[in-house]
């Protein structure tokens, strides 16, 4: 057989398994080109709706007579331009870029959890269409999108329009943290053959470090939104000063959350810029590893700088000056990537081409975000600037020029490997020209502005205020930015329609994703390659011919499966194959289902929430069928003369893994619930308690028992297969004995959580704690089954470890929660004393 | 800080467009050069600089511009939706002003900002920065007016429907006027 006819008959056989079927089968899909672009264009439209809820604000503002809209209309517009930017237009894009890119620069078929993402996608679509609706209703959230309390809380806002918020976003960030774990996971585990850590591509890096944060960053967001769903809900007072709660705290678990949102939404567009700017310079990206250096410090640091969006709450000022000095550290690592990238520029033979001219946005626009930003880092500065339009001047210079520029430049730069079709210049550079201007001349005006005295957010100003002529420039600006963006996608859908197509690699990359045909496959390489150097130093030209014709790693399918390669973390050495989930509707169903969870909140139909909630995890259960092989497989030619092992049969896959990762957020929002009870403890009003606490030592003891039972028995099922069901029996039990008591106890032994915030916590600490143990009987429950079926021997132990972890972690988590209300009661006494 | 900000920016954005014209001009120097000069160099004496002249400021305008002197006056703020009453417990019969404060001139004033609803945030742009009011909390912030006169007020954090319009009007008096100002009859503006 010659070479070429092999080259398509494999194309046949792999899109046959990995393709997504046409007509409603498409509503299955599970491939990451399809549900990153998916994703991509989804973000888009929320984009173009926030846009024009920006240009209302606008309209508004251009004149101090405008009687355009009313001070609840403006609220709800200003609110949900912000939430929507943030929530469903940044994140979502950047996660459709890197759930559509990673797998195509690390040398893979897929992500690792193709399902995970497809879940995710609903959610984030579901979730935004309830925000949209809302603001259809006209019940939108009206609290600003930080959502402060009081103002958010029943007392203030007694509609639903704070639970639009709350629930939808909360929705919504089920996805990005599935989108976390999922890149985490893939760029760890699935990278080709011999893609060492220090070979990787540097977007790679950038999006490992995003997904860190963001499964470090999200879980206080939801925690706190959780608590004040459930102040609202059900008058459990966490934020409310009346009854010992405060709230700096909702505060407090915000800005923890939305100080490193800022860094979550800058490195991809970072990521991107290094990943484009060096092939437009014509040299490889110097500096590579000590931008990793910068990207990690940044991580860190960003952690520890929330408390300047609050210099002025009250906090005192030497306290103050450690963030501050914080915040100006985080200048560095920004100052190294940018001189980075110059010494890049001035090693190469630089071109200019469309999505430099967007980099060199970047530059124009966030080193001025940047500098504003060193300015508000300063206390005394930040005391005037602070709430005023200078802030509002820095921000959207930061997230502009810091997301939106480098944005356009990706999508120029990649747009030819998703549509197959090389970019038409002319409409582009007009367009660029627009944006740029209109972006300078709205908000560059708005430093002056606010300089000059004006608040955010109000709808009108007197005319003798010195404003107005500002305000009308900023107006005008904003106008032409949006023409500007008009052009842009005009410029889209003509490169789609008319643009040339081409070979491969139209800008002379040296990444794997254009060592494939555009628009690509849907199972990207036809056999995976193996890293010999540095992924940004590859010749495309050379190796995608070679993969396509069958050459790399597993390239025949066998059983209509779908392979890919998975490798040691740290040296890229390949340790197992992964066989993937093939398409289901099953993703859909169950964000479906989650949706109806959050909508019987939303509309207080509370005997349908447990309904629901039982549905979700029926329904994940059912995941777990597509994968299981009900008889050991062995070891698997890989090509090469090499052979490994199927991922049921490895020691640490990519699902254990997921595990660990999903732990870590939720032990993040546990935590943040705990450090949240001995926050009101020190700072919130109205402290001691009148009741005290009178939980007896006995019951939280026996839970402390059950649960390490529990634990202990888990963990020995695990080692001591394939007779184990009666110690996963055991753990069954003791972990509906350890729920039980933790019911109980929050049922009857707290005094009245609505009376006082300190009783609120331990209640809500106690739920927690029996949800995970509730969880822990699921998992021993579902490995009996497992057993039972036969789809556990001493080889294919994976469903039992990856529970085992599960009870462990439960039994940590039930141990300390019935020891926090002894905590405590011991530390208010020491205020009463 | 404009002062500094206008030439980095310049230097920045200078070096972006010379290097992509003219890269030949920036090859002397190594990439590690560029990176240790650039992004270790050029911020941090100024990034030093910085942080500990706004330390030494933010210290200086906690006190008021000077030490705390004796004769500090003491006033009570607190935001509602939408207005704001200012009482004076240290006047004779514990006057109140409402969207009015009588402040005397020359003197450091200390206010004790509280909210009985929100979050509000005081705010006096040409005599202070801002303090948030909020609720189970008292805040403080210390002002002065040198010279008699009127000076705009409002609330800086986003409070409700009636934020855009809850604003005050802080008076400066002599000393000799201050009382009188608060005198019977002179208490709702």
């Amino acid at each position: 057989m010659k070479p070429e006819t092999s080259a398509i008959e494999l194309h046949r056989a792999l899109e046959e398994i990995w393709g997504t079927k046409p007509g409603l089968t498409r509503l299955a899909a599970v491939n990451h080109n399809v549900v990153g672009r998916r994703f991509m264009l989804t973000s888009l439209i929320f984009f173009a709706v926030g846009g024009l809820l920006a240009m209302l604000i606008r309209t508004q503002l251009a004149s101090s007579e405008s009687v355009f809209m009313d001070a609840e209309e403006y609220a709800q517009v200003f609110t949900m331009h912000g939430s929507i930017m943030m929530f469903l237009f940044a994140i979502p894009f950047f996660e459709g870029l890197a759930i559509y890119l990673l797998p195509k620069l690390l040398g893979t078929r897929d992500l690792a959890f193709p399902r995970l993402s497809a879940y995710g996608f609903w959610c984030y679509l579901f979730g935004g269409s309830l925000l949209l609706a809302a603001l259809v209703a006209g019940v939108a959230p009206n609290s600003g999108w930080f959502m402060y309390t009081p103002l958010s809380s029943n007392t203030y806002s007694p509609g639903i329009n704070s639970d639009v918020w709350l629930l939808g976003v909360t929705f919504v960030e089920i996805s990005a943290l599935s989108a976390a774990i999922e890149i985490m996971v893939t760029i760890l585990k699935l990278r080709a053959s011999g893609m060492s850590l220090d070979k990787m591509p540097i977007f790679a890096w950038y999006m490992l470090v995003v997904a860190t944060m963001m499964l470090i960053g999200f879980p206080p967001l939801i925690l706190g939104s959780v608590l004040l769903e459930v102040e609202r809900a059900f008058d459990l007072p966490f934020f409310d000063p009346t009854r010992g709660g405060d709230p700096l705290l909702w505060q407090h678990l915000f800005w923890l959350f939305g100080h490193p949102e800022v860094y979550i939404i800058f490195l991809p567009a970072a990521g991107a810029i290094s990943t484009i700017l060096p092939v437009f310079a014509g040299a490889p990206l110097a500096g590579y590893r000590i931008i990793i250096a910068a990207l990690v410090s940044m991580a860190f640091l960003s952690f520890g700088l929330w408390v300047h969006h609050m210099y002025t709450v009250g906090i005192p000022h030497v306290a103050l000056s450690f963030f501050s000095a914080a915040s100006a550290l985080v200048a560095i690592p920004t100052a190294i990537q940018i001189f980075a990238w110059l010494a890049t520029i001035s090693h190469g033979k630089p071109r200019f081409s469309i999505p430099m001219l967007h980099i060199f946005g970047f530059f124009f626009v966030f080193v001025i975000g940047g500098l504003t930003g060193v300015m508000l880092a300063m206390v005394p500065f930040d005391w005037q600037a602070h709430d005023t339009h200078f802030v509002v001047a820095h921000l959207h210079y930061v997230l502009v020029g810091g997301f939106v520029f480098p944005m356009l430049a990706a999508a120029y730069y990649w747009l030819p490997h998703i549509s197959g079709r090389q970019p038409v210049q002319h409409l582009s550079s007009a367009a660029f020209w627009m944006i740029f201007v209109g972006f300078n001349v709205t908000f560059f005006m708005m430093h002056l502005t606010g300089l000059r005295g004006m608040p955010r957010r109000v709808f009108e100003y007197p005319p003798e205020s010195g404003w107005e002529t500002l305000n009308f420039i900023s107006s005008a600006g904003g106008f032409v930015m949006t023409m500007g963006f008009a052009l842009v996608a005009l410029d889209f859908i003509l490169i789609f329609r008319f643009g040339r197509p081409f070979h491969r690699n139209p800008w002379s990359a040296g990444t794997l994703e254009w060592a494939m045909a555009t628009p690509p496959p849907s199972y990207n390489f036809a056999s995976l390659p193996t890293i010999d150097r540095r992924a940004d130093m590859l010749d495309p030209n050379a190796i995608g011919p070679h993969l396509a014709a069958g050459n790399g790693l597993l390239a025949w399918p066998r059983g209509g499966r779908m392979e890919l390669l998975a490798i040691d973390m740290v040296s890229g050495a390949p340790e197992h194959v992964v066989r993937l989930p093939r398409q289901t509707f099953l993703p859909l169903w169950t964000a479906i289902a989650t949706g109806c969870f959050f909508l019987s909140l939303l509309f207080k139909v509370y005997w349908a929430t447990p309904v629901a909630f039982v549905a979700v995890i029926a329904l994940f259960l059912l995941w777990c069928g597509d994968t299981a092989e009900s008889k050991d497989v062995g070891r698997l030619p890989i090509g090469n003369g090499q052979e490994l092992p199927t991922h049921i049969e490895a020691d640490r896959p990519p699902s254990w893994w997921a595990m660990v990762f999903a732990i870590t957020a939720d032990a993040t929002a546990y935590i943040s619930l705990l450090f949240g009870g001995l926050f009101l403890w020190i700072s919130a009003p109205n402290w001691p308690p009148q009741d005290a606490h009178e939980i007896g030592l006995s019951l939280p003891a026996l839970a402390a028992v059950t649960s390490t039972v529990a634990a202990v028995a888990g963990w020995r099922a695990a080692a001591s297969l394939p007779s184990s069901t009666g110690l996963l029996s055991l753990a069954s039990l003791t972990h509906l004995a350890t729920a039980g008591i933790m019911l109980w106890l929050a049922l009857t032994s707290v005094p009245n959580p609505h009376a006082h915030a300190a009783a609120a916590t331990v209640f809500v600490v106690l739920c927690y704690a029996a949800l995970h143990s509730l969880m822990g009987a699921v998992f021993a429950g579902y490995g009996i089954w497992r057993i039972r079926s036969g789809f556990v021997s001493h080889a294919r132990s994976l469903d039992l470890r990856i529970g085992a972890m599960w009870h462990g972690y439960s039994a940590l988590i039930a141990i300390t929660a019935a020891g926090f209300p002894f905590l405590l009661s011991a530390l208010a006494s020491e205020i009463s004393r | 800080m404009l002062a500094a900000s206008v030439p980095l920016f310049l230097l920045v954005v200078g070096l972006f467009l010379l290097l992509v014209y003219k890269p030949q001009l920036g090859r002397r120097l190594s990439p590690r050069t560029w990176i240790l000069a650039g992004g270790l160099g050029l911020p941090i004496p100024i990034l030093a600089a910085l942080t500990f002249y706004a330390f030494w400021q933010g210290e200086y305008l906690l006190r008021g511009g000077s030490e705390l002197p004796a004769d500090l006056v003491r006033i009570e703020a607190t935001g509602t939706r939408w207005q704001w009453v200012f009482r004076y417990p240290e006047v004779e019969g514990n006057p109140s002003t409402v969207g009015v404060l009588h402040i005397p001139a020359g003197r450091t004033i200390e206010v004790a900002v509280e909210s009985d609803d929100v979050i509000h945030s005081f705010w006096v742009p040409r005599l202070a920065g801002k303090i948030d009011a909020v609720p189970g909390h008292t805040n403080f912030l210390r002002l002065r007016a040198d010279r008699p006169g009127r000076y705009g007020g409002q609330c800086s954090e986003y409070c409700g429907v009636g934020h855009a319009g809850m604003d005050f009007e802080v008076r400066a008096h002599a000393a000799e006027d201050y009382l009188n100002a608060l005198g019977p009859g002179e208490q709702t503006p």
